[in-house]
């Protein structure tokens, strides 16, 4: 690991200002991604800011139903709070399947939210990556590419999105608030990741000298009737193939309200809209949630290694919306 | 070079570490303390599991830097039922990954009993689930056993969280 220079920031202007004085710094959060990344030499900051002192560890109701989660509460902490457990069950799910518990100790929520991808090649740093080098080729796209993405992939890079977390945020439409010296801003969590393109190196909307410093979760009475399933290679403490959030509410037999996200596939966090557009109103039925995954994974691309991620996600989709009604076909 | 106090087994040690340091290194090499256990250093094994104020964290992603001011516990430290029940189950062979398993599994047993759930936990449950064997090798998952002693490992921590 190269040398840096450490700052445990006492407070949050003194954290904004010290990334905007400073071009090449980074936010220490739990450390779970940056250590690693910057052991690798993938990341080398000259300038490592400790953000774990800044008081952003609550999680608190929001007038009309919300909740609002601090960006350094830790992973285990909100999958395991009453609020979460109550209102959003496939939140505390999906951070459940994430990673160790002595992993969720550390971890937190912003920096969850901007974990980088565990595509092999963006850590050998023996081999082209166009995310770690602009420019220098995708060696995932002729070599092993098992844990790649099949939807919103470019010829520059697959590399899928590793949060669990994230998937659940996205389905729960949660935003991202973020503050600078410059000021304060809310992103929908759904354009908070972004696409590749001929850009892979840029991964999200935050600027540089950004601090995300809560996630916001709206009300929704669907979610009460949530679930996270995670689809993977070995049966915990692995990374996704495949996973679904999803919340669904039905009346007399008609979906009035389905949320859907899909995890392990998308090269962001994937909200499957044209899946819920399908489900609008539809019968709550196995076919018409079939209907519904294959018009979302209709445009997914496969590669030979990753193709059988489609239907397993296709699978996966209705297998959850069935297990969120009750035996009468209808839900609680 | 950046000075940081971290009491380690209840001993406040006053140390000059680079901010690189990983506190795993800093018990291992500054302190001598070899208990603690370097398997993979990038957080996949749980080996160098330790806790801090009574959480459990891996040491190795963790800056020593960032523990000032916080209170260390290793298998140096421990003293518990589980030890001599690991012993009695055979929930070990080379016994390279037990420091750490000790350690997760004190924690664990912990986090339980405040009521957390697991990635089995039926959601809608709201007390501490039961700990059964499902629940027991989920919250463990983070601890690896390259020579394979899960079952005793397992038995063991049944046997002592039925106490
Ligand atoms: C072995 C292993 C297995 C894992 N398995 C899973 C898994 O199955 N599912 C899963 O979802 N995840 C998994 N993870 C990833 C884990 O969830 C992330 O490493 C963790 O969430 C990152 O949080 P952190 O606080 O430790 O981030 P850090 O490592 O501290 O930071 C990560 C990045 O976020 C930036 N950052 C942090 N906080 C902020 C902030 N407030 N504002 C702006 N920038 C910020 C940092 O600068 C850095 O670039 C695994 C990790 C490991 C090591
Ligand atoms: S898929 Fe993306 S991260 Fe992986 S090698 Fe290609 S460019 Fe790099
Ligand atoms: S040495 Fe820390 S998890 Fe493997
Ligand atoms: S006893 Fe050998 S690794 Fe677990």
């Amino acid at each position: 690991m190269r040398s840096f220079a450490y700052l445990s920031a006492p407070d949050i202007d003194t954290a904004l200002h010290a990334v905007s004085a400073e071009p090449n710094a980074k936010f220490l959060g739990g450390g779970t991604n940056l250590v690693d990344l910057m052991r690798e030499e993938i990341e080398q900051p000259d300038t490592v800011i400790d953000i774990t002192r800044l008081p952003l560890a609550e999680v608190a109701e929001l007038p009309g139903g919300g909740v609002r989660v601090g960006a350094l509460v830790r992973n285990s902490h909100l999958a395991a709070h009453p609020l979460i457990r109550e209102r959003y069950p496939v939140l505390s799910q999906a951070i459940l399947h994430g990673a160790s518990g002595q992993l969720r100790n550390m971890a937190t929520v912003g920096g969850n939210l901007l974990q980088r991808t565990r595509c092999v090649y963006f850590y050998d740093t023996a081999s082209p990556c166009n995310k770690r080098e602009p420019g220098a080729g995708c060696a995932a796209a002729e070599g092993f590419h098992r844990n790649t993405a099949v939807l919103g992939t470019s010829e520059h890079c697959l590399a899928a999105h590793p949060s669990d977390m994230c998937v659940a945020l996205a389905a729960l439409d949660a935003a991202v608030e973020v503050r600078s010296v410059r000021g304060v801003r809310r992103i929908p969590v759904t354009d908070f990741h972004r696409l590749p393109g001929a850009t892979p190196h840029v991964e999200s909307d935050l600027a540089p000298d950004e601090l995300v410093t809560a996630v916001e979760i709206p009300p929704l009475r669907a979610a009460a009737n949530s679930r996270y399933r995670k689809v993977r290679d070995r049966a915990s403490y692995a990374f996704a193939l495949v996973s679904v959030a999803a919340a669904l509410e039905v009346e007399d037999g008609r979906v009035r309200t389905a949320r859907l996200a899909l995890g392990g596939v998308g090269t962001r966090p994937w909200r499957a809209r044209e899946a819920e557009r399908v489900l609008a109103d539809a019968p709550a039925t196995e076919e018409a949630f079939d209907r519904a995954a294959e018009a979302e994974l209709a445009a997914a691309v496969g590669r030979p290694d990753n193709a059988f991620k489609i239907d397993l996600a296709r699978r996966t989709v209705t297998a959850v919306l069935r297990r969120l009604l009750t035996t009468d076909g209808s839900t609680p | 070079m950046v000075e940081v106090r971290i009491r380690v087994n209840g001993v406040e040690e006053v140390l000059d570490v680079e901010p690189r340091v990983s506190l795993l290194d800093t018990l291992r090499e500054h302190l001598g303390m070899t208990g603690t256990k370097k398997g993979c250093d990038q957080g996949a094994c749980g080996a160098c599991t330790v806790l801090a104020d009574g959480e459990r964290i891996n040491s190795c992603l963790a800056l020593a830097v960032q523990y000032d001011g916080r209170s260390i516990t290793t298998i140096e430290g421990i003293d518990h039922p589980l030890q001599e029940a690991f012993v009695r189950h055979d929930g070990l062979q080379c016994g390279y990954c037990t420091p750490g398993q000790i350690c997760s599994a004190i924690a664990m047993l912990d986090e339980h009993a405040r009521g957390a759930p697991s990635a089995v936990t039926e959601p809608a449950a709201t007390a501490a689930p039961e700990l059964t064997g499902e629940e027991i090798r989920e919250r463990m998952s983070g601890n690896l056993c390259r020579c394979g002693a899960y079952n005793g490992i397992a038995e063991a921590i049944a046997e002592v969280a039925a106490r």
